[in-house]
């Protein structure tokens, strides 16, 4: 097993802070949409350098949405920001018909994704957004594991014509992968190559992966560890070349089990390479108030709960 | 009913804006827009006479007197007065204002709600049709959008001006005060919001399913700058909205409040909430299209 260091914890959503104000230096076209939680989104930099390019929309998300649609119209490029739960659900339908349906070039932002969002509770915690945003044509959707990779999916986000959907986090997690990497869209980043068991995670288990990873080696279980920050599209090419040869698979995400990449690795291995699939997730439940730790144990998110799944789906092998 | 002979005043021009017509020829083109919208719906037996037919006149009086637009469609609109439908549900008005304004055949009007036709139910923007830049349909977002286009339009030094028309009907939708409250905040006062105040919504009168009161003095609350017109009067609309052009660049948004009479036009759609979304049968096709007379129709 490969080691990853790190110098230091961050949070994902400053990676997001910090990569909008970079592309407010280097693209003019890049405009910024807050519905009244700047701080929390990690925009004040790009407010205090951009004011012109800010736009404070208040508590009006439906708002946000399609007016950042019509700002496209001019070619600017949105950054909206607000909680993943008021970024999704509480717009679907703005989203689906001025921004996805209408091929427009907005960029949905979203923090505070999943349990770890911690004490606010479930009204707060969602685990449905990538599954929502998965299912709407033209939607780009995108959940980077580290604050690196959040700084530089951000970039890369600017450069890509076409709605996409950019989630992240509160908490602090080891922030391991390169400062200087190149963010692909689509494309599967290979961490720890191995021949027992495929693990495909993403998001803030991209780390509990690595954790899984070595306990696993510690109990002889050779795996192989894939990060897949772009939920949709799928890098197909890279998850059946994985699972045909290691003959089993894991998927780990903080996202109920049904519409996430757990369900969207299910569909592709059913198609193409019927394959032992489990998948770790939130099962079909909401969250609950408590520390993010606590959640992640109590809802199964843990580096035991993907140890576990693994010896589960070895055992079905054939 | 004249089929095909082509009259070349309302169907092959290509640079509407630069010539002032005369009201006289306005009629004429709204008589034959209001021709278009009749046949359209009748031939799918779908869509939505009674709108359409009440803002015939406004999308005439905007796409051939008032809007400095380009039929050489480009999504940005650089330079150009943008107009967005909010309502979406009156795509027949809209569809055959762009046509006879030049952004796309007039002939293809009569693949309006088909099978792979670039003229769906609602505006889109998925099949590429000219002249549309945002779909609308689930109503309540085209204002929003149109905050979002004009603030574009002051970023980029663009000092032309966005319109964006809603039915009164969607004004229950939240969003809309949403904008409502955020477009004088923001100071954007290169938008003209024009509300088609026809009294009617699907299930009855406004006034009986949710009644709006007094829109003035809601809008005045919220920082507009409100006028009040005939919507269905082709010299007080056009006067109305240029009124509305004086008022702008003074830090506010500006309101037009357009009363109009739902299937305007058409005596016996006119007034009424049922020919919100039904389509006339063949007798009434031609009641109506013998009411709806042009010097030289050129229908598609």
């Amino acid at each position: 097993m490969k080691e990853f260091p790190y110098s230091e914890s961050k949070d994902t959503r400053s990676g997001f802070g910090a990569g909008l104000h970079e592309l407010g230096k280097t693209n003019e076209n890049v405009v910024a949409l807050c519905a009244d939680l700047t701080g929390s989104l990690k925009m004040d930099a790009f407010k205090k350098d951009f004011p012109e390019r800010f736009f404070q929309v208040g508590i009006a998300e439906a708002n946000m949405m399609s007016m950042a649609a019509g700002m496209t119209i001019g070619g600017k490029i949105p950054f909206t920001g607000t909680f993943a739960n008021f970024s999704t659900g509480r717009v679907y339908d703005q989203i689906r018909q001025s921004i996805a349906y209408s091929g427009k070039n907005v960029k949905i932002c979203a923090s505070h994704a999943g349990v770890t969002l911690g004490e606010d509770g479930a009204t707060h915690q969602i685990l449905e957004d990538l599954g929502m945003m998965r299912m709407l044509p033209h939607m780009t959707v995108i959940n980077p594991c580290d604050f690196n990779q959040t700084k530089a999916a951000t970039i890369a986000i600017a450069e890509h014509e076409g709605p996409v959907y950019l989630r992240f986090g509160r908490p602090v997690v080891p922030n391991f992968t390169p400062a200087d990497q190149q963010f692909e869209i689509g494309k599967a980043v290979m961490l720890n190559e191995g021949a027992d068991v495929s693990i495909f995670a993403t998001g803030h288990l991209v780390w509990k992966a690595i954790l899984a990873g070595k306990l696993l080696a510690e109990k002889g279980i050779d795996a192989e560890i894939i990060n897949i920050h772009t939920i949709k599209p799928l890098d197909a090419a890279a998850i059946l070349q994985s699972a045909r040869k290691t003959r089993c698979v894991v998927s780990a995400e903080e996202h109920q089990m049904n519409g996430g990449l757990g369900d969207s690795i299910a569909q592709l291995l059913a198609r193409e390479e019927p394959l032992p699939l489990e998948m770790v997730a939130v099962n079909d439940s909401f969250g609950e108030s408590g520390t993010p730790d606590q959640l992640m144990e109590k809802y199964g998110l843990m580096e035991n709960d993907i140890v576990a799944a693994v010896e589960r789906v070895m055992a079905r092998k054939k | 009913m004249s089929q095909s002979s082509p009259a070349a005043h309302v169907q092959t021009e290509t640079q509407p804006a630069q010539r002032e017509r005369s009201i006289a020829e306005l009629k004429q083109i709204a008589s034959q827009v209001r021709r278009d919208i009749v046949r359209m719906v009748h031939a799918v037996n779908s869509g939505h006479p009674g709108g359409s037919l009440g803002c015939t006149d406004l999308l005439v009086a905007l796409y051939f007197r008032i809007m400095k637009h380009n039929p050489d469609f480009s999504m940005e609109g650089h330079d150009e007065d943008l107009f967005f439908l909010s309502n979406g549900h009156i795509s027949p008005v809209f569809y055959s204002v762009l046509a006879r304004s030049g952004y796309f055949p007039v002939s293809e009007l009569a693949t309006f709600r088909k099978l792979n036709s670039r003229l769906q139910g609602h505006p889109a923007t998925e099949e590429g049709l000219p002249g549309v830049r945002i779909a609308s349909g689930s109503l309540g977002q085209g204002l929003s959008v149109a905050v979002g286009a004009a603030q574009a339009k002051k970023l980029n030094k663009d000092d032309r001006t966005v319109y964006v028309l809603m039915g009164d009907g969607e004004l229950n939708e939240g969003q809309v005060w949403e904008a409502a409250l955020y477009a004088p905040h923001r100071q954007v006062d290169n938008l003209i919001a024009i509300v088609d105040r026809n009294g009617q919504q699907i299930d009855g009168s406004t006034k009986e399913i949710m009644n709006l009161g007094s829109l003035r003095a809601k809008f005045e609350a919220f920082g507009w700058l409100v006028l009040e017109t005939d919507g269905n009067d082709l010299e007080k609309l056009i006067a109305s909205l240029e009124e509305a052009r004086q008022l702008l660049g003074q830090g506010q948004p500006v309101m037009v409040l357009m009363d109009t009479q739902m299937g305007a036009g058409v005596d016996f759609m006119m007034g009424s909430h049922k020919w919100h979304g039904v389509a006339p049968n063949d007798e009434q096709l031609e009641k109506a299209l013998q009411q709806l007379l042009v010097e030289e129709a050129s229908d598609y």
